[in-house]
């Protein structure tokens, strides 16, 4: 028998090891850059690319939670719902004058309360998270009409502003934010214990278990994540908008599954970074922006946003 | 059945038995996997399990590693009735158990594998990061410590061949000072050449002092490794033989019923 010798995988394994999935989203994203580019002048000029990057912020943030769940082989679909919730919960304090900060928080505590929920139900009740999420989605979006009795509260607040519009160079506070959530999530991801046995129970439930595994803590951990970054989502979209809407902000929910499998996430669970929906997300805020400049009209933008998913998810069949 | 496993008096029972199963019986709803079950595990020896398909070995094996809870019946380590809630209880009584369906995550590594539920991690207090280096090198060395044939323990599990699959496995259940392998079919997917590898890798693991119990559909494996035999029949325990005082044959007879125990 031949002892192990060999210490680092060969360049060879590597490539192997360099899935078509993952790296589709940044070639993908380098020649979108490079054609809208050529097509239009002020695609990349500073104020441009600042206005790419600040309409990506609050996509990164749910995209990194979306990542979460995904990577354990489940689904959130209710994080649009939480974020609007938490950003009505926002308003709804900051107009009692209890002050930002206590409506920051609140808002917050609000989405990871209802994370909370979806793990627990996910997890305990051992029901499909497609259920348990589509329910929530729908509560999560009631509650919020409840709670803004449908009106849009404004939230026209100096920190928030500065959240929005300050910043260090081209990137504003909200895009440094979204970036320190990405570092954050990578750390975790690849450098804890939840980390790893996230991906476990996303590759084997079965083996998770038997190697001692907490399967039910694990999805409960994801879940709360997920709530707490529509959370932090939710102050950016107040910051943003200068008010609190419980609009449905469908297009969210959609957005941020696409980025995850732009990413090259594995839907089934299991393999997932999280730098690949964050260019994700990149790149589908550079696609609406470069249809924009070119003056394709609205209208088509959620079809070619769609188109490009699709291409996506047909590129992860070249996976294994 | 109430107590938990605690590292108790290690005064062995009257032969030098590690663990002793009895009358353990198991069922699902109305499916009776076990009926009674009562075997012993020398110490230090191999032991092996047969029994026809559905014969309830592995539900048996499953009761001992924490996976399923007995309905009655005793299990006792070292002398000590234990009843675990979960295979980390018995992971950490010292019983490691290689399963049928090896417990591995193919798109994790294999140093990841080899540590997965138990990962070395440092850091202060309740912030802790993963202490990668040390866990690979730890990896490292389980691997080369048993001569086992893995390309590197930073390639991903999905990319080895069946008996290096079975080799990360059995790596994992022996790398961590236990006292009991328990290994499910190890062979039963594995060519000549990759069965000869394991059954060394098994020889290997008595000669250090372990415990085996192997469950093993092929006799002429039994009779070249293992020292004693239970055999189970319809859910039950029916007979035990030494190696070397029985055959093939006999044990063929037992296990289809044509012989009496
Ligand atoms: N989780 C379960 N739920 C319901 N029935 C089960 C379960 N596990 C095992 N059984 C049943 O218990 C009986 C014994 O199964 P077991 O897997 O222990 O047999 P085995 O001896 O390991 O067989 P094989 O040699 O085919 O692996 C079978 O009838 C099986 O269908
Ligand atoms: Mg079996």
């Amino acid at each position: 028998m031949t002892a192990l010798t060999a210490a680092r995988p060969s360049w060879r394994d590597r490539l192997v090891d360099l899935p078509l999935p993952e790296i589709a989203a940044p070639v993908a994203l380098v020649l979108l850059v490079v054609a809208f580019g050529a097509l239009d002048g002020t695609f990349l000029s500073r104020g441009n690319i600042e206005a790419v990057l600040q309409a990506s912020a609050i996509l990164v943030v749910l995209a990194v939670g979306q990542a979460f769940v995904i990577a354990t082989g489940g689904i959130d679909l209710s994080v649009a719902s939480t974020m609007t919730l938490g950003a009505v919960v926002l308003g709804q304090v900051y107009a009692t004058d209890a002050g930002i900060g206590w409506a920051i928080l609140a808002g917050i505590a609000a989405a990871t309360a209802v994370g909370l929920v979806n793990g627990l139900v996910v997890a305990k009740g051992g029901i499909t998270d497609f259920i348990v999420t589509l329910g929530t989605l729908s509560a999560a979006s009631g509650l919020a009409l409840i709670i803004a009795n449908g009106k849009p509260q404004p939230v026209l607040d100096g920190f928030l502003l500065r959240l929005s519009a300050d910043g260090v160079g081209p990137f504003t506070w909200s895009v440094i934010v979204a970036a320190v959530v990405a570092v954050v999530a990578h750390v975790v991801l690849f450098r804890t214990r939840l980390g790893v046995h996230i991906l476990a129970v996303g590759g084997s439930t079965e083996a998770a278990r038997s190697t001692g595994v907490h399967n039910v803590r694990v999805k409960v951990a994801v879940y709360l994540i997920s709530g707490a970054l529509a959370g932090i989502a939710a102050v950016l979209l107040v910051a943003r908008v200068g008010a609190a809407e419980p609009a449905s902000n469908t297009s969210f929910l959609l957005n941020s599954v696409a980025a995850v499998v732009l990413g090259g996430v594995s839907l089934f669970g299991g393999r997932a970074t999280i730098a690949g929906p964050v260019v994700g997300a990149l790149l589908l805020a550079s696609l609406v922006n470069g249809l924009t400049l070119l003056g394709v009209s609205q209208f088509y933008q959620p079809l070619a946003v769609g188109i490009v998913v699709v291409l996506a998810a047909f590129l992860t069949r070249f996976q294994r | 059945m109430t107590t938990t496993y605690e590292p108790g008096p290690t005064a062995a029972t009257d032969s030098d038995d590690v663990l002793v199963v009895d009358g353990l019986r198991k069922s699902f709803g109305s499916v009776q996997a076990i009926k009674q079950a009562s075997i012993r595990l020398p110490r230090g020896k191999v032991t092996a399990l047969i029994g026809d398909n559905g014969a309830g070995k592995s539900t048996l094996i499953r009761c001992l590693s924490g996976v399923h809870r007995p309905d009655s019946g005793t299990i006792s380590l070292d002398g000590t009735a234990i009843d675990f809630h979960s295979p980390d209880q018995a992971r950490r009584a010292g019983i490691e158990t290689v399963h049928q369906n090896l417990a591995l995550v193919d798109d994790l590594t294999v140093w990841q594998n080899l540590f997965l539920g138990r990962e070395l991690t440092r850091g202060l207090g309740p912030v802790q990061f993963l202490d990668r280096k040390g866990m690979r090198d730890k990896a490292k060395e389980m691997v080369s410590a048993l001569a086992i044939n893995v390309p590197s323990v930073t390639s991903r599990v999905r990319r080895l061949s069946g008996g290096q699959r079975q080799a990360v496995s059995i790596a994992r259940a022996a790398g961590w000072g236990s006292k009991i392998v328990i290994m499910d079919e190890p062979t039963a997917a594995l060519g000549v050449q990759e069965t000869a590898r394991v059954e060394e890798l098994i020889r290997g693991l008595r000669e250090r002092g372990l415990t085996i119990l192997l469950i093993s559909h092929n006799f002429d494996q039994v009779m070249r490794l293992a020292d004693g035999v239970w055999v189970m029949r319809a859910g039950s325990s029916i007979a035990h033989r030494q190696v070397d005082q029985t055959s093939g044959e006999e044990l063929v007879g037992l296990v289809t019923g044509a012989l009496a125990a």
